[in-house]
């Protein structure tokens, strides 16, 4: 595993450009703990200082410091894509490795669900859950409402994989030594989808944290827990960028962006790194 | 023609799933969570001066008969649906007597007009770039512009849109970056009024485009590298083909069949981003009066935009399905 990784680091550039970028902004977000401010707090701080030596990154309108503010809301917003993928892979792998495995009609039926979670438009659907709960809103319900809608295309990825894993001869030998589905999917197949899953997770919790952006900005979640997309969202309350306030906007914008840019890359390397066929192609061995 | 009949019966059956199970979605959502929107429709009416209970008391009664939240669970069940069926939502409260449907339907063609536009254009520049990257794997240019594929492609709709905002509302004034047409600007055919609405189209089209254009880039490209070493691209080659025939009828042709299965399969992301991007630019379309919408506390339009999108998105997804068998004889022959 540790072997794995440090070939990775050394031969594929992408793998260590996000690795570079990820660890940066994972970083900034364990400074939260050690920061001098508690983040909900505002007025702290004399409010619209331009970036300084006395305040890095600048202090927004509601007098707050934007670094410290920052790594809250970094922290924040890693914690709730990483909340939404691990609820959400618990659902996908589960639907994917029955249908995969168990094939026919059961394979049709979930498909078609599956499908259907895919083409509904969910932006609509989170705003109608909004509007229903409002105050209540909190930044778990919206996780656990994102993962019970953002599974189905992993799950169909999945559901490829192991339903080529179904024809391998140790399946059959498993089936004949008398193991049960259940544990033929936990026991021998879990492990070989493991890798995809784990890449799958990456580009997931860039759609939640790119969703949750959205609905923060818009207001549509609970604004008052520092995430970025509720930076945003008071940034553009007090018309930051009218006002000349351009650093209030600037940095979480910018590393927001660079946290997608980091995962979409480590997910690419590892797909690459999975699929032999396209790191062959890569190394110009089979053009 | 029985296989394609047997596919047709397959695709119609997916279809009247997806609007199944997306409409009862928004049925439990709205009916089976703890908060009354009855009750906070009346909090929020009656939080400026006072009102008498007897007043309250119609009100909820009214409320309740306009929101379909009287009778049974099974009844309200049934009434939601035959709604839904008939295409009538109510009237829409913030826009009082308007019916939530007009707004809607006034709402949908700049919706339409603008996603259609985007994702064609996106589609067709970002799998022709991408078949080509593939092929001409040593091109400087086309691997530059696989970067940028790169960095632009994981972004969400809202960023990208929020990006350009403030680069051409702020920084370089160009272009017009709110409404959907020139204020003051007559409606109706004419010369003005068209290049108004193409001009401030511009941007958030281009911003779909923008993100758009890397997904199928990247998908082409990866496509285009796996089928070019098969076999009968490499016997094509040794029997002294075209290349650009190679590529286009050999190669593109079949890359091609999976990417229009993912169109059909990521238009409900794509529908997301343009209602996202119609709110940030202000454009007059389905995104922008749903956010209206909740900002207002319009109950009737809220549900109505959510079940209208999905019945839409559904029926899009639809005909793309169909039109499918056009480009994979597979579906066709037996």
């Amino acid at each position: 595993m540790l072997k794995i990784f440090r070939d990775l680091l050394r031969f594929n550039l992408e793998f260590a450009i996000g690795t570079l970028i990820v660890s940066i902004i994972v970083g900034l977000s364990v400074l939260s703990f050690f920061s001098p401010y508690p983040p909900e707090d505002i007025y702290v701080v004399a409010p619209d200082v331009p970036p300084s030596w006395e305040y890095w990154l600048g202090t927004t309108s509601r007098g707050q410091d934007v670094f410290w503010q920052m790594t809250a809301a970094l922290r924040n917003t890693l914690l709730f894509g990483i909340a939404v993928a691990a609820i959400s892979r618990v659902i996908s792998l589960t639907i994917g490795l029955v249908s995969g495995y168990m094939g026919g009609m059961t394979d049709r039926v979930l498909m078609s669900i599956n499908d259907t979670f895919i083409i509904i438009p969910l932006f609509p659907i989170l705003v109608l859950f909004y509007f229903v709960m409002r105050d209540s809103m909190s930044w778990a319900l919206l996780a656990l409402i994102m993962a019970a809608l953002g599974w189905a295309y992993d799950a169909r990825l999945i559901r490829s994989v192991a339903m080529s894993l179904r024809t391998r001869e140790f399946t059959s030998q498993c089936i004949f030594s008398g193991m049960s589905p259940r544990q033929i999917m936990t026991r021998e197949h879990l492990p070989y989808v493991l890798p995809i899953v784990f890449s799958t997770t990456l580009n997931n919790m860039n759609w939640s944290i790119g969703m949750e952006v959205t609905l923060s900005v818009l207001g549509f979640t609970d604004i008052n827990t520092p995430t970025i997309g509720s930076m945003l969202y008071w940034a553009n309350q007090h018309t930051a960028l009218v006002a000349g306030v351009w650093w209030w906007i600037a940095w979480p914008v910018i590393a927001v962006m660079l946290l997608f840019i980091g995962l979409y890359l480590l997910a690419t390397a590892l797909n690459e790194y999975i699929d032999p066929r396209s790191r062959l192609s890569r190394m110009g061995g089979a053009t | 023609m029985k296989t394609y009949a047997i596919y047709l019966a397959k695709r119609l059956l997916q279809f009247v799933l997806v609007v199944f199970i997306g409409i009862n979605l928004t049925y439990v959502i709205s009916h089976a969570t703890p908060i009354d929107p009855v009750e906070q429709t009346i909090s929020a009416l009656t939080s400026f001066g006072n009102t008498s209970p007897e007043a309250i008391e119609t009100m909820r009664e009214s409320l309740r008969e306009l929101y379909g939240m009287s009778g049974t669970p099974l009844e309200q069940y049934v009434s939601f649906w035959s709604r839904i069926v008939v295409g009538d939502f109510g009237p829409s409260l913030s826009a009082f007597p308007t019916p939530v449907s007009e707004l809607i339907l006034r709402a949908l063609p700049w919706t339409i007009g603008l996603l259609v536009v985007a994702t064609v254009l996106a589609w067709l520049l970002g799998n022709l770039l991408g078949g080509l990257a593939g092929y001409y794997r040593k091109n400087r240019l086309l691997k530059a512009m696989g970067l940028i594929a790169m960095g632009l492609h994981p972004m969400p709709y809202y960023v990208v849109a929020f990006v350009l905002l403030v680069v051409f509302g702020f920084l370089w004034p160009v272009l017009p970056i709110s409404g959907g047409s020139g204020i003051g600007v007559g409606r109706g055919f004419s010369f003005d009024f068209i290049s108004s609405v193409l001009l401030h189209s511009l941007l958030p089209a281009l911003s779909l485009v923008v993100v758009g254009l890397g997904g199928w880039f990247l998908g082409m490209r990866a496509l285009v590298s796996n089928i070019v070493t098969e076999d009968y691209v490499v016997y094509a080659e040794l029997g002294g083909v075209d290349r650009r025939r190679i590529l286009t009828s050999y190669v593109m042709r079949n890359a091609l069949v999976p990417q229009v299965t993912g169109l059909a399969m990521s238009l409900g992301a794509i529908f997301t981003g343009a209602i996202i991007t119609e709110e940030v630019f202000g454009y007059p379309g389905i995104g922008s009066l749903l956010v209206d919408a909740v900002h207002a506390g319009d109950y009737s339009l809220v549900l109505g935009i959510t079940s209208v999108s999905i019945v839409a998105v559904s029926l899009a997804v639809l005909v793309i399905d169909l039109l499918y068998p056009l480009l994979d004889p597979r579906v066709q022959v037996e």
